[in-house]
């Protein structure tokens, strides 16, 4: 077993490939994703999934649509109740404004509940830079931390690791005796954790939804240490990405409600944690100081460049439990800290350093099955077709695709040159068939990889139209 | 879906879009096509100027190189229709059907006069087992199979167009066919057109489970709508030497394809000579 830190600026082919060879990965996605696809199912249909879907997509659409408003709405809220709002445009905004917040209140430990939002604009390095100390709590969040790793799923960062590689980490990590008991396991981490929670004066958290009418943050977390986070240290930083936000409690427990059942197949988390600014006088506990952090990072453009839809993802990973593509080669080889159909879709959009990013959107078959999952009902599929004609555009297609591509419509187009080239393949390959017993089992230059792994059958000797103008013509004699 | 005509009368003239690969790769899919079509009472019209719907172009992201080949189409059979000629336009692929009724909508959206036109066309065009059980309402077929038969859902034809009831309930029709139940026969085969060439370890990965299911489910043929799934199932299958093989269902539904009880060969008239071993040998 690997344990080294996964490089995720390999080139993407070198990332699928060794994804493909990987076979501990391939046991843990299929032991995970067909597990939580199977439970979301249930869940969905323990509800009008239907309306369910439909009333979070009117929902989100309307955020969309009532987007600078709300986001006010937020801002004032948020400072009524006596926090602070700040606005982060590109990742080191946020990483300039988050080291600020901590240098200010003398801050030296940071304990960090699960956050997509920071991995993307990587603020723990910036924190580490800083002088800072940065614990993980949540569980998965932990794991790959002590190994080094990036996450690979949206909803379970640790997808990738079987229970065997667990283990091994905090055998070596932090001496735990050997055990494959998840019991044993959880515990020693929880031991190590809750001395990190006791000291650390800043909590940092993600955002799940974020309560316009109320500036109420909200976190929906199964472990516990979402509220920890959110309550023990003195300081609070919430950070959110701008599209997180819902307009009424309402709202909010109508996503909570998409969130649980599509995500892990459960009917309500076990924590629903929600924050509406700092400890006020009276309260028992909170935080003495709140912050909220606003990030951008490129997702006013998507709405401006047409994949807006996008941005009513509610991330709950229903869409990478069903992805075919993902369940064979898990988040990493997406080299993005978004993987999966909605990974494909986001990351060419916001400003994230993938490498080889133009080729995300050409990992998928477009089978539609995230679609069909997507408790928000987003058109995944179309939208990878619709970025693909933006590589295409942007002179991203490499010149001998361009050249196959103009010669296939230029002979479609003309009844002509298509029959003569199918009389044409139809002599090349079945003289190529015949010498391999039948089938072509090798095509050489660009179809290659077809007949590494699988059979073709030669062009038929006589197309359906000829066959078909014979009928005619054999009628016509009979007349 | 898309919102399909609907017909007073049956119709009783249909043009065959046979698709690109049908035709030049595997005629007797069109061939059983039309038999269908034509034993159940529909005269069946075949545009020779047909080519390519477009759809490689277009999923590659090439739309300015597929754009053409969809004006062509329209301007092809929409007309046809329009003059009354027929009265419908029928496909034996889920995939193609998609392309013309549904993304010919984003595809051509620009260009001027064919939005309208294309929707024309698209509420007219069907794929096969769509139009044979909710346009013609066709409830037996007069088909024999013996053999253990399963079902592959194509995705086009399942998440786009929403179909699975129809072909499912035609192979229930099937006389003598003995069903098993196919594991994640609703999960993609891998192909996805380029995909299977460009991501070709993606593509083979996803088409081993598939393999995997259906030599699980010891089915001897998989009948499904698209000779693309077909063409790759088949290629998994035949070069790992597996014995079940992908059939289109208008072949099924046509008779085209039998897998007989193998029956075993007469005796030989002599004693076989008794089988010597090594140890023998003196
Ligand atoms: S795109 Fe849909 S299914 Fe995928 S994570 Fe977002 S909300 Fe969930």
């Amino acid at each position: 077993m690997s344990t080294s830190a996964i490089d995720l600026s390999l080139p993407y082919k070198k990332r699928v490939d060794d994804a493909l060879h990987n076979q501990q990965l391939k046991v843990a996605l299929d032991r995970a994703t067909g597990r939580m696809a199977g439970q979301r199912v249930a869940a969905m249909g323990a509800v009008d999934a239907p309306r369910l879907r439909a009333q979070v997509r009117q929902m989100k659409e309307h955020v969309l649509r009532t987007w600078p408003e709300l986001l006010e709405q937020l801002e004032t809220q948020v400072t009524a109740n006596g926090g602070h709002v700040h606005w982060a445009k590109e990742a080191a905004d946020l990483q300039r404004i988050v080291v600020e917040i901590a240098r200010k209140a003398n801050v030296q430990k940071v304990v960090k509940a699960k956050s997509m939002a920071t991995e993307e604009v990587h603020l723990n390095q910036a924190l580490q830079r800083a002088g800072l100390k940065v614990v993980e709590t949540d569980l998965g969040e932990y794991i790959i931390q002590l190994a080094g790793e990036p996450p690979s799923h949206i909803v379970a960062p640790v997808i990738h690791r079987r229970v065997e590689d667990i283990a091994a980490i905090f055998q070596r990590e932090l001496d735990m005796p050997p055990t494959l008991d998840p019991q044993v396991i959880c515990g020693v981490a929880r031991g190590v954790l809750r001395k990190e929670f006791l000291s650390a004066e800043m909590g940092i958290s993600g955002c799940n939804f974020a309560i316009a009418e109320t500036g109420t943050c909200c976190i929906v977390t199964n472990e516990g240490n979402g509220r920890m986070t959110s309550t023990l240290p003195r300081v609070y930083v919430v950070v959110m990405g701008l599209e997180k936000l819902v307009p009424t409690v309402e709202d909010a427990f109508l996503q909570y409600q998409a969130l649980c059942r599509s995500s892990t197949g459960q009917q309500c988390s076990v924590y629903l944690s929600m924050t509406s600014g700092p400890r006020k006088p009276g309260d028992v506990d909170g935080p003495e100081e709140f912050h909220l952090v606003l990030l951008d990072n490129g997702r006013l453009d998507m709405l401006a460049k047409g994949y807006g839809e996008a941005l009513c993802c509610i991330r709950c990973g229903a869409c990478l439990n069903v992805c075919p593509v993902y369940r064979e080669i898990g988040g990493h080889a997406y080299g993005s800290t978004y993987s999966g159909p909605i990974g494909a879709v986001i990351s060419p959009n916001i400003h994230l350093e993938v490498t080889d990013v133009d080729k995300l959107p050409y990992a998928s078959s477009l089978c539609g099955a995230c679609r069909d999952a997507c408790p928000v009902q987003i058109d995944l599929p179309r939208m990878l077709l619709e970025l693909r004609r933006d590589v295409v555009e942007a002179e991203g297609a490499t010149l001998f695709d361009r050249a196959a591509m103009q010669g296939f419509s230029k002979m479609m187009q003309s009844r002509s040159s298509y029959e003569s080239a199918g009389k044409l393949g139809s002599l090349a390959s079945n003289v190529l068939a015949r010498l391999s017993g039948g089938n072509l089992t090798f095509l050489p230059g660009p179809l290659s990889p077809w007949t590494a792994s699988r059979d073709l059958p030669p062009l038929a000797r006589h197309s359906f139209r000829e066959q078909w103008q014979q009928r005619r013509a054999a009628r016509k004699q009979i007349v | 879906m898309a919102d399909k005509r609907t017909y007073s009368s049956p119709p009783r003239r249909v043009a065959l879009f046979v698709t690109c690969m049908v035709d030049m790769i595997y005629p007797e899919v069109g061939v059983a096509t039309v038999e269908l079509l034509e034993r159940h009472g529909v005269e069946v019209v075949f545009p020779l100027e047909q080519t390519c719907c477009g759809q490689p172009a277009f999923n590659a992201g090439f739309w300015d190189e597929a754009r053409p080949l969809a004006r062509r189409f329209v301007d092809i059979f929409e007309p046809l229709l329009r003059t009354k000629q027929i009265d419908a336009v029928v496909a034996p692929s889920g995939s193609c059907t998609a392309m013309t009724s549904h993304f010919y909508r984003q595809l051509l959206a620009e260009e001027p006069g064919y939005p309208e036109r294309a929707a024309l066309l698209a509420a007219a065009t069907f794929e096969l087992t769509e139009f044979l059980v909710d346009v013609l309402g066709v409830e037996g077929v007069d088909a024999q199979f013996t053999g253990r038969l399963t079902y592959h859902g194509c995705c086009h034809l399942l998440r786009e167009l929403g179909i699975d009831r129809q072909p499912r309930a035609l192979l229930q029709q099937v006389d003598g066919a003995e069903w098993v139940a196919l594991n994640g026969a609703e999960e993609c085969c891998g192909f996805g057109g380029l995909f299977a060439v460009k991501n070709s370890g993606i593509s083979t990965a996803m088409g081993n489970r598939k393999v995997q299911n259906l030599v699980r489910s010891d089915a001897d043929v998989v009948a499904l709508c698209d000779v693309s799934c077909m063409t790759h199932i088949n290629g998994l299958l035949s070069r790992q030497g597996e014995r079940c093989r992908a059939v289109h269902i208008a072949q099924v539904l046509a008779n085209q394809v039998d897998v007989r009880p193998r029956t075993l060969p007469e005796p030989p008239a002599q004693p076989l000579e008794k089988p010597r071993r090594w140890q023998d040998t003196t």
